[in-house]
């Protein structure tokens, strides 16, 4: 037999209680042998000493519970947003401080490039810059000929300049529509709100590119994303997985130096739940080490930002009438029966309080009909959960994956606008979960906010909103449970928990390899700890 | 320039008949090329008689017809449509059942080839007053009531005549703004969708539908005021439903009239002669021409 490899390290973190800290790990065949002293795991037999991770410390690797591969596809488009952010290549762009800074961003793309394409960029965050608003004159000052568009950080909103307007015939007067505001010339000011608005102009750009899953490229961008933040597991949280998708999928997750898992469930709201379920279960089949299919994501609502969930009284603080259903809600309790028979795990997207009350409602009445053992519904987002709801989460042996990310992005504008100071100071209440036993999970939805669990899990711990404000300070977790929502945590809401999410005998060799220890440093400086890179089924990747 | 397509939304909670209606109109095509966008493809989305292929998510139906899902991308969808040729004479859009079908015509609007004719929303009769009181859906069912420019009350045939008494008091009580006509599911009035043909004759009442509606054509002897015309007309009181055709304004302009409900509009001169085909609700229709006189 080949000898086994033995890391030798400052520390290790392991997250199993019964031996939470070591400094050697034995790995044979991309798994683990065990974690322990070296003199334990020398019993194993012939084994080689690896000391290149002789000064780092290694928790189990991050595993990012809810993203998108997309997150992958915008890094072909200019980079747009305020705060600085790494790229795939692990080099961190700077933040545009600024609409002239997303100018100059975009004017330097357009130099580079010839005159026949169009300039995408992405992650723009105008709600930092007071009240001045973009406009398609703004853009224009990048090209007057070519297509110019960028979309906002929420991916709600985008801004285009004169020429993709023109391109998508939006250049008229008598346009009347919610989501395409007209300057004093009657023409639209190149703000367009909302996916239909949006796409016509988009398409010009080339951005709806940024929309679109899994070709090669996007995900070796979001293979090189992950290392680069720790992350060894990740979701594509929702994607349509035509069969052409499936090919792609196997092929690049397949590939010998793919360094991360992709857990994908299916979004295919446009098929009848019985449908749906069939297509889960054939799909499932096709699972793979590196990709695992079968379940299934459904949406109740929209988002909170957008004023589009679904509120309960007393509704939005602006005055903003209540959002919409994006499935009907006898469709989500006919799909959550049918799942539930069939043992097809759901992931339901809930923002607003009153989407988690039907899903809750959905979930008590699937129980009622059909037993789901260990059936692991999770709610994503779940932003707005209060306590008693999340005791009906735990009565229902359901899990949830928060939001944490929000406070620091969008907590100001949930306090000023959204919810109010009272419900946002709740939002994503992780501390109440865990206090009512709920199995949590926190995450980034990445694009919409940085794939980085690190900054995450400091997001949960300190609740920090953009303009350092804590909010909700008595929902604030401990630095030791918000690594592990990242790991154990979110393997559990995908049903990996015995393969991933701790450092023990019998799991994947999964390591997030860092420079600093999580727990010598003050929790305020999670998310700057270094990452080295990860190992990935026994595979070393440095970032 | 071509002429935009004339485009038909049609929105109601699961169960109101939206899919028993669009193959109905699919029956009815009589030579009309329509393309129909579904909010899915579910077992019985489009009889299965209808269909003659699919090819690269299009699925083509007898006469000419084509249907397609509307997924994430109404806006793709439609320009992939109207790329078509030859191109549809008629678009209908099915809504989802939560969908808001004010908002989808809205979205329909931002292509310069499609002019909204208007929106028609299905109820339930059974379940109407139900769904609207319930916690999760009332709100969004009574948004897309008031969103429409024509409501059909389907399915009244389901009812006793006291419960569907009580459901008319119910909605007379909601002062919509739209005409209400009752249906019932086997018999649709397809042209109060289609609009009137321009020869009343060729029209395809079934033998039901003749006693609940009446067509005709109006012939002015000169020029109107077109927009007095058009808000009186499309006033649900005057028991005009639908109407096409071609008049002359004030200022000697010949212009093509469309009404649907409480909806309507001018647009470009036509070539036929003036005339104004109408269908209204059976019994005395208030058409108070001399008003609308210079």
């Amino acid at each position: 037999m080949q000898p086994f490899t033995l890391f030798r390290t400052r520390r290790i973190y392991t997250l199993n209680p019964a031996n939470p800290i070591a400094t050697h790990v034995a790995v044979r065949d991309g798994r683990i042998l065990g974690a322990g002293p070296l003199e334990d795991l020398a019993g194993w037999g012939p084994h080689k000493i690896d000391d290149q991770f002789a000064d780092k410390v290694l928790i189990p690797g991050l595993i990012e519970g809810h993203s998108h591969l997309t997150a992958g596809a915008v890094w072909r488009f200019v980079y747009c947003g305020v705060f600085d952010v790494r790229g795939p290549d692990g080099a961190v762009v700077p933040g545009r401080r600024g609409i002239e800074a997303v100018i100059s961003a975009l004017s330097e793309r357009a130099a580079a490039t010839t005159e026949d394409q169009a300039i995408g960029g992405w992650g723009f965050d105008p709600i930092y810059f007071g009240a001045a608003r973009m406009s398609r004159h703004d853009l224009d000052q990048v090209s007057m000929a070519r297509p110019v568009g960028i979309l906002h950080a929420s991916n709600h909103i985008a801004n285009v300049n004169s020429a993709a307007l023109a391109k998508a015939g939006l250049m008229r007067l008598g346009l009347d529509h919610p989501g395409i505001p007209l300057g004093d010339d009657g023409f639209p000011t190149g703000e367009l709100k909302g996916p239909e608005a949006m796409m016509m102009a988009l398409r010009q750009v080339g951005l709806q590119k940024a929309f679109v899953t899994g070709d090669a490229p996007t995900l070796k961008a979001f293979g090189q994303l992950a290392v680069v933040a720790g992350v060894t597991t990740a979701t594509d949280l929702g994607g349509t997985l035509r069969d052409q998708d499936i090919d792609v999928l196997l092929a690049e997750t397949g590939a010998e130096d793919f360094p991360v898992r992709l857990v994908a469930p299916l979004r295919a709201m446009e098929m009848p739940p019985r449908q749906m379920i069939d297509r889960a279960l054939q799909l499932k089949t096709r699972s793979t080490e590196q990709l695992r299919l079968g379940a299934i994501k459904m949406v109740a609502d929209g988002s909170i930002q957008g004023f589009s969930a679904r509120m309960r009284w007393p509704g939005y603080f602006n005055g903003a009438p209540n959002g919409l259903w994006y499935t009907p809600p006898t469709t989500l309790a006919e799909t959550y029966a049918l799942a539930l028979a069939a043992g097809v795990q759901v992931h339901t997207h809930t923002n607003g309080d009153e989407a988690t009350d039907l899903a809750l409602d959905c979930m008590e009445d699937a129980l009622k009909r059909h037993t789901g053992p260990d059936h692991r519904f999770i709610l994503q987002h779940c932003q707005l959960a209060d306590a008693a709801q999340f005791r009906r989460i735990k009565a229902l042996g359901m899990g949830v994956n928060l939001f944490a990310n929000h406070h620091f992005y969008w907590g100001e504008q949930h306090r000023a606008m959204t919810v109010g100071p009272e419900r946002a100071e709740r939002m994503n209440a992780c501390r109440t979960a865990l206090d009512n036993g709920v199995p949590l999970a926190i995450h980034s939805d990445a694009p919409i906010t940085p794939l980085n669990p690190l900054f995450t899990a400091w997001a949960a711990v300190t609740r920090t909103t953009a303009a350092g404000r804590t909010l909700g300070d008595h929902e604030r977790i401990t630095v030791a449970e918000a690594l592990h929502a990242v790991t154990l945590g979110a393997a559990w809401t995908l049903k990996l928990d015995g393969e991933i999410g701790s450092i023990e005998t019998g799991k994947k060799a999964d390591f997030c390899v860092l420079e600093d220890d999580p727990f010598e440093i003050a929790p305020e400086a999670l998310k700057d700890l270094r990452i080295w890179g990860t190992v990935q089924g026994g595979r070393i990747f440095p970032a | 320039m071509t002429p935009p397509i004339p485009t038909i939304v049609i929105g109601g909670y699961l169960g109101a008949g939206k899919t028993t209606l669009v193959n109905h109109l699919l029956r009815t095509a009589a030579g009309r090329r329509i393309a129909v966008l579904v909010n899915d493809f579910g077992d019985l989305a489009i009889d299965a008689d209808l269909i003659l292929g699919a090819e690269g998510g299009l699925v083509s139906l007898a006469g000419g017809c084509v249907c397609c899902t509307i997924g994430d991308d109404l806006i793709g969808v439609l320009e992939t449509l109207l790329a078509r040729q030859p191109r549809p004479d008629l678009l209908l859009i099915e809504t989802s059942g939560v969908g808001l079908p004010g908002a989808v015509a809205q979205t329909a609007g931002l292509l310069a080839d499609l002019c909204l004719e208007g929106i028609v929303v299905l109820l339930d009769a059974e379940t109407i007053q139900t769904a609207s009181a319930d916690r999760y859906l009332g709100d969004t069912v009574l948004r897309q009531m008031a969103q429409a420019d024509l409501l059909l009350l389907n399915k009244t045939d389901l009812l006793e005549e006291a419960d569907l008494a009580r459901v008319r008091a119910w909605l007379s009580g909601l002062a919509l703004p739209a005409p209400i006509i009752e249906t019932d599911h086997t018999q649709l009035p397809g042209d109060l969708v289609f609009g009137p043909v321009t020869s009343p004759k060729a029209s395809q009442h079934h033998a039901h539908a003749e006693t609940l509606f009446k067509t005709g054509v109006f012939h002015p002897d000169g020029p109107l005021d077109l927009d007095k015309l058009g808000r009186d007309l499309s006033n649900p009181r005057s028991g005009i439903l639908r109407a096409k055709g071609v008049l002359t304004d004030l200022a000697g302009v010949r212009r093509g009239v469309q009404l649907a409900g409480r909806r309507w509009r001018l647009s470009e001169p036509s070539n036929s002669p003036d005339a104004l085909v109408w269908i209204a609700r059976a019994g005395a229709v208030d058409w108070p021409w001399p008003r609308w006189k210079p």
